[in-house]
């Protein structure tokens, strides 16, 4: 049984209707990318998926049918979204930033052994974890932002545009790191990229959304080595 | 001299209860940008309240953990019942819903305790002791209960995992909503923390200017004026701006007086202290809009 399966999903802001018809499914374990130009609707597509927008269509995270469930609860369950521009709580410390992200687990031994585990996957926080957030580097933010949702033990990870923004040796530090996680951790992840030759690199599967409809879907290595799907929707 | 450090001393305790109430804004304001303009109103009716446990035989100590707890979900209510539908309505009509509630509980105190003024008794023991030719044991009472309040606050928001949940929801509710934090409950229970700190504000002041239900409206302006002078977004400046705009106004009324005695001018003296916190206000919000503490939000458009 696949992990998340969306079908027919349609989200809307306000009256603009952002998704039309979106369909995809993510197996237990993977790494899945969605594709697609700047509207494309990835990111909605995410939001739509954690309730942070108004949505028709059916959402069901590992059998369950999710989609009138609020965010939270979503969450809870086990969704990690690692937003787009990161939602770094800028005025607590990076400690702070990751406690509050363990406040749902009442596992506490666990979530210690968890904070240790992210700070060894990126020891950088460590060196920074006594300082205020908003004083990080644009990668650090990002880190504390996977780090964040890997707090919650998620059993999916939303990753909305890690490579944003950064420098390309922190990005391929970065996307090193999240296939460990993947690995090791074994949490699934929905990752939306704007660099495809990145995203198809770190993912097994990948969709093509164009404006708020999956027009494609493969293999990452099929959809990596088509030319016409790279010239058409990719654009390298 | 004598008299300059008896107006310190009394600015001091006056402005505990300034600082009380300029926390109780700034806590509702960081979480929700809205000013609570029922906040001192909801202090009355808690220092009303205390009046009534005790008129029932309750001692001092006793009544105000009760009332302190029965403003509290008083507060969560407000929040819950009348502000949660208007989640995304217009600034302007939740104004109007604020002095809709200040006209509410000031007239509900009316009807049910009278307008005549009460005497409320000081919970303190009249003792003397070194010193209190300053300084009142009732106002000593004040600072420390309100100091005691404060490191108490600052305790359960510093180092308890549902305070940081309610900076972390007050912050940036989307991210707070993405790691499993009830955003909304954070609120409600913001709003009844911000109640229950007014009542004890309410009941610590009422022996002072005594109970009527007008008893808050000028108190309040001071910790509005202490909250903006301090930064509206820093609880900590709030507190601090609550202090200073308690000195500060008697220190301007002693020199004014001072003045009068040595000149025959009369610039300004007791009448004018509501005036000064005013001018106190504008002279900051000019010169820093952030107040002495805050700190300057850059949005990116």
């Amino acid at each position: 049984m696949a992990l998340l399966e969306v079908q027919g999903l349609k989200a809307f802001y306000g009256q603009t209707q952002a998704l039309h018809d979106v369909s995809f499914s993510l197996e237990e374990g993977g790494i899945t990318t969605l594709l697609g130009a700047n509207g494309a609707g990835k990111t909605t597509t995410l939001r739509a998926i954690c309730a942070m927008v108004r949505t028709q269509g059916s959402i069901r995270f590992d059998g369950k049918p999710i989609e009138r469930w609020s965010t939270e609860d979503i969450v809870r369950l086990g969704v990690g979204h690692v937003p787009e521009g990161r939602g770094t709580f800028v005025n607590l410390s990076v400690d702070e930033n990751l406690r509050a992200a363990a406040y749902t687990r009442r596992d506490h031994q666990a979530a210690a052994r968890d904070l240790d585990m992210v700070l060894t996957y990126f020891p950088i926080l460590r060196q920074r974890i006594k300082q205020q957030a908003g004083t990080l580097s644009g990668g650090e933010q990002q880190m504390l932002a996977i780090s964040r949702a890997l707090m919650l033990r998620p059993r999916l990870m939303l990753l909305d545009e890690p490579s944003f923004g950064l420098a390309p040796l922190i990005v391929q530090e970065i996307f090193r790191i999240m296939r460990r996680i993947n690995e090791e951790a074994k949490v699934s992840m929905l990752l939306v990229e704007q660099n495809a030759a990145l995203a198809l690199d770190l993912a097994d599967h990948a969709y093509v959304l164009e404006t708020g409809s999956v027009v494609m879907s493969g293999a990452a290595s099929v959809v990596k080595s088509d030319e016409a799907i790279r010239k058409s929707y990719l654009g390298y | 001299m004598e008299q300059l450090i008896q107006q310190v001393a009394s600015g001091l305790a006056n402005g505990a209860i300034y600082a009380c109430l300029a926390l109780a804004l700034v806590m509702i304001f960081v979480s929700t940008d809205h000013i609570n303009f029922a906040q001192g109103e909801l202090a009355m009716f808690s220092a009303f309240l205390c009046w009534q446990f005790m008129d029932w035989g309750l001692t001092f100590w006793l009544a105000l953990p009760v009332v302190a707890f029965i403003s509290f979900l008083v507060g969560v209510s407000v929040e819950r019942v009348i502000l949660r539908p208007l989640h995304n309505a217009p600034v302007l009509s939740i104004v109007v819903v604020f002095i809709g509630l200040l006209a509410i509980f000031h007239s509900m105190a009316g009807s049910i305790w009278g307008h005549t003024i009460k005497q409320f008794p000081s919970p303190f023991p009249n003792v003397h002791f070194a010193g209190s030719g300053y300084i009142g044991p009732h106002q000593i009472g004040m600072v420390v209960v309100t100091l005691l309040l404060l490191l108490a606050l600052f305790a359960f928001f510093r180092y308890t995992p549902i305070g940081l949940a309610m900076r972390a929801a007050a912050q940036n509710p989307v991210s707070a909503r993405l790691v499993g934090i009830r955003v909304d409950m954070m609120l409600a229970l913001g709003w009844g923390l911000a109640a229950a700190v007014g009542a004890v504000a309410g009941a610590l002041v009422a022996p002072v200017v005594f109970l009527e239900p007008n008893m808050m409206a000028s108190i309040l302006l001071y910790g509005f004026a202490g909250a903006l002078v301090g930064g509206i977004s820093s609880p900590g400046g709030a507190v601090a701006g609550g202090f200073i705009v308690g000195i500060l106004e008697n220190l301007v009324a002693y020199f004014g007086n001072l003045l009068e005695k040595s000149t025959g001018i009369y610039v300004v003296g007791n009448g004018e202290k509501l005036m000064v916190a005013l001018i106190i206000v504008i002279t900051v919000l000019t010169l820093k809009p952030s107040g002495l503490f805050g700190h300057v939000t850059v949005k990116r458009v």
